[in-house]
């Protein structure tokens, strides 16, 4: 027997060494910042396949409960899609409340005047934005896909559903103003993701700022035509 | 011109401090801020009370001693310009102003409108350097800069560590700090030796000293005095990437 047998291995050094970077990446503000943005990319992509499935509202009944029954044929994929975002919801609110926990402690005596110079509205509302849209999220849940708040809920009759609650005026009301709350949201978070994710491309990230704005017309003119189709009479 | 100020006063790190209310007489517009608070530390030393302690060293914009929020503005209303070079002629006779001192978790204050900004420079040790080669200065030509490097780095190399991007940020952040000195360095041939080592080990200085995180409100930029851009946060953020993604081998040593 020699005296330097190696040691058998108890562990795969490279796979362990893999773990210690990724919960370094993930312990550092900066990697919280790229699954912020990662997340939030994902909720981008989410609310405008959304908002276009809601623009077939225009095209009645067979167009809307069409998508629907597709959807819901899709089987698997549709569940498949629903634990991304899931995962992507969960992660984003837990990452937020770990950031936003790190940033309040970092100034533990306020100042007796602070004014801004370059922040916007949207950058300073984000929490409370976001506190709000996790809330209008479940509710939103409950109401038009569990149909568990809905008072006149049928199943598999998207269109009736939507259209009979927008009927009522308050929901229509509080479903506007949520939509203006997730438009601040998108207006600073689809900017500055890119911003997190290191993207400086010298000819094109001049257009991070437009397209960022654009998105969040789209979405949010896209949402608020279906309660105001509804109210007019468009949507019938 | 007369001026009411509030400033905050507070005897030693441990002891609280409070908001006292002064009356500033005989300024001058041509008075830099800083000379008008000598003016009423004069005044108050005159009636033997303790004078309002605050940092300064050159005087003309360029060491990053000086700093203080006035009106709730770092550095004051002016863009672009340090305490020391904002004049007071900005100001209209009769102007109430409230100044108080950088406030962070990692700035703690030393006196009055002085604070400890140590943790800044723990943030340069942690990678702020290069590996340079003893011996006498190389030819200044041997070592080629893109012209467009040059150029950003020289704007990254602006940054006079005063502060007050820290200060002003929502979020108690020091990621324009930060960046401005990444960038400076990882444009440069020079930098790039420790350049994965250096971005992993500054960051993890600046998380471990208790600053925030970026949320890009924009506040850093618009208080700065040497006004860098928080593209080179964007550029910070895709060091930090770089060396994770692409650089992982070589800087495992590093980190285990």
């Amino acid at each position: 027997m020699s005296e330097t047998a190696i040691q058998p291995r108890t562990r795969d050094p490279v796979a362990s060494k893999s773990a210690v970077w990724l919960v370094l990446f993930y312990r550092s503000t900066i990697g919280k910042k790229v699954i912020m943005a990662l997340t939030g990319s994902i909720g981008i992509g989410f609310i405008l396949l959304h908002v276009s499935l809601n623009l077939l509202a225009y095209g009645g009944p067979s167009a809307v409960n069409g998508a629907d029954r597709f959807l819901k044929s899709t089987g698997g994929w549709l569940w498949l899609a629903r634990a991304i975002l899931l995962v992507a919801v969960l992660l984003h609110i837990l990452v937020a409340y770990q950031l936003s926990r790190i940033s309040l402690k970092s100034r533990p005596v306020n100042y007796q005047q602070w004014e801004p110079v370059g922040s916007n509205w949207a950058s300073r509302t984000m929490r409370w934005t976001g506190v709000f849209l996790a809330l209008f999220i479940a509710l939103h849940i409950l109401h038009l896909a569990t149909g568990t708040l809905h008072p006149n809920f049928i199943q598999d009759d998207v269109y009736h559903n939507v259209v009979s609650t927008f009927r009522m005026w308050y929901v229509a009301a509080l479903y506007i103003f949520s939509m203006c709350l997730l438009a601040l949201h998108v207006y600073h978070g689809a900017w500055s993701m890119f911003q997190s994710l290191g993207y400086n491309h010298p000819k094109y990230a001049g257009w991070i700022r437009p397209v960022a704005t654009l998105i969040t017309v789209v979405i949010v003119l896209g949402f608020i035509s279906i309660p105001v189709g509804v109210f007019t009479g468009a949507i019938h | 011109m007369k001026l009411t100020l509030h400033i905050w006063r507070q005897k030693d790190a441990k002891s609280p401090g409070r908001m006292v209310q002064y009356e500033a007489t005989e300024v001058e517009p041509d008075m830099s801020f800083l000379e008008m608070l000598d003016g009423l530390n004069e005044k108050l030393i005159g009636q033997r009370e303790e004078p309002v302690s605050f940092d300064s060293d050159c005087r003309e914009g360029i060491c990053g001693t000086c700093g203080m929020m006035i009106n709730g503005i770092a550095h004051g209303p002016r863009r672009g310009t340090t305490v020391c070079q904002l004049h007071m002629r900005y100001f209209n006779d009769g102007d109430t102003l409230q100044l108080e001192p950088w406030r962070d978790k990692a700035f703690p204050v030393i006196k009055d409108l002085v604070v400890n900004r140590d943790s800044l420079d723990r943030i340069i040790q942690a990678g702020g350097f290069i590996s340079a080669r003893t011996g006498s200065a190389p030819e200044a030509n041997s070592v080629q800069v893109p012209k467009t490097n040059a150029d950003q780095a020289m704007d990254a190399a602006a940054c006079i560590g005063c502060g007050a991007c820290v200060a002003a940020c929502p979020n108690g952040s020091a990621s324009l700090f930060t960046a401005a000195k990444i960038s400076h360095l990882a444009l440069m041939p020079q930098g790039q030796p420790e350049r994965s080592r250096r971005v992993i080990n500054m960051v993890t200085t600046m998380d471990q000293e208790g600053f925030g995180n970026c949320t890009m409100h924009r506040e850093c930029e618009a208080v700065c005095p040497k006004e860098i851009s928080v593209r080179f946060i964007v550029e910070l953020n895709r060091e930090y990437l770089r060396a994770n993604f692409k650089e992982r081998e070589t800087i495992l040593p590093a980190l285990l």
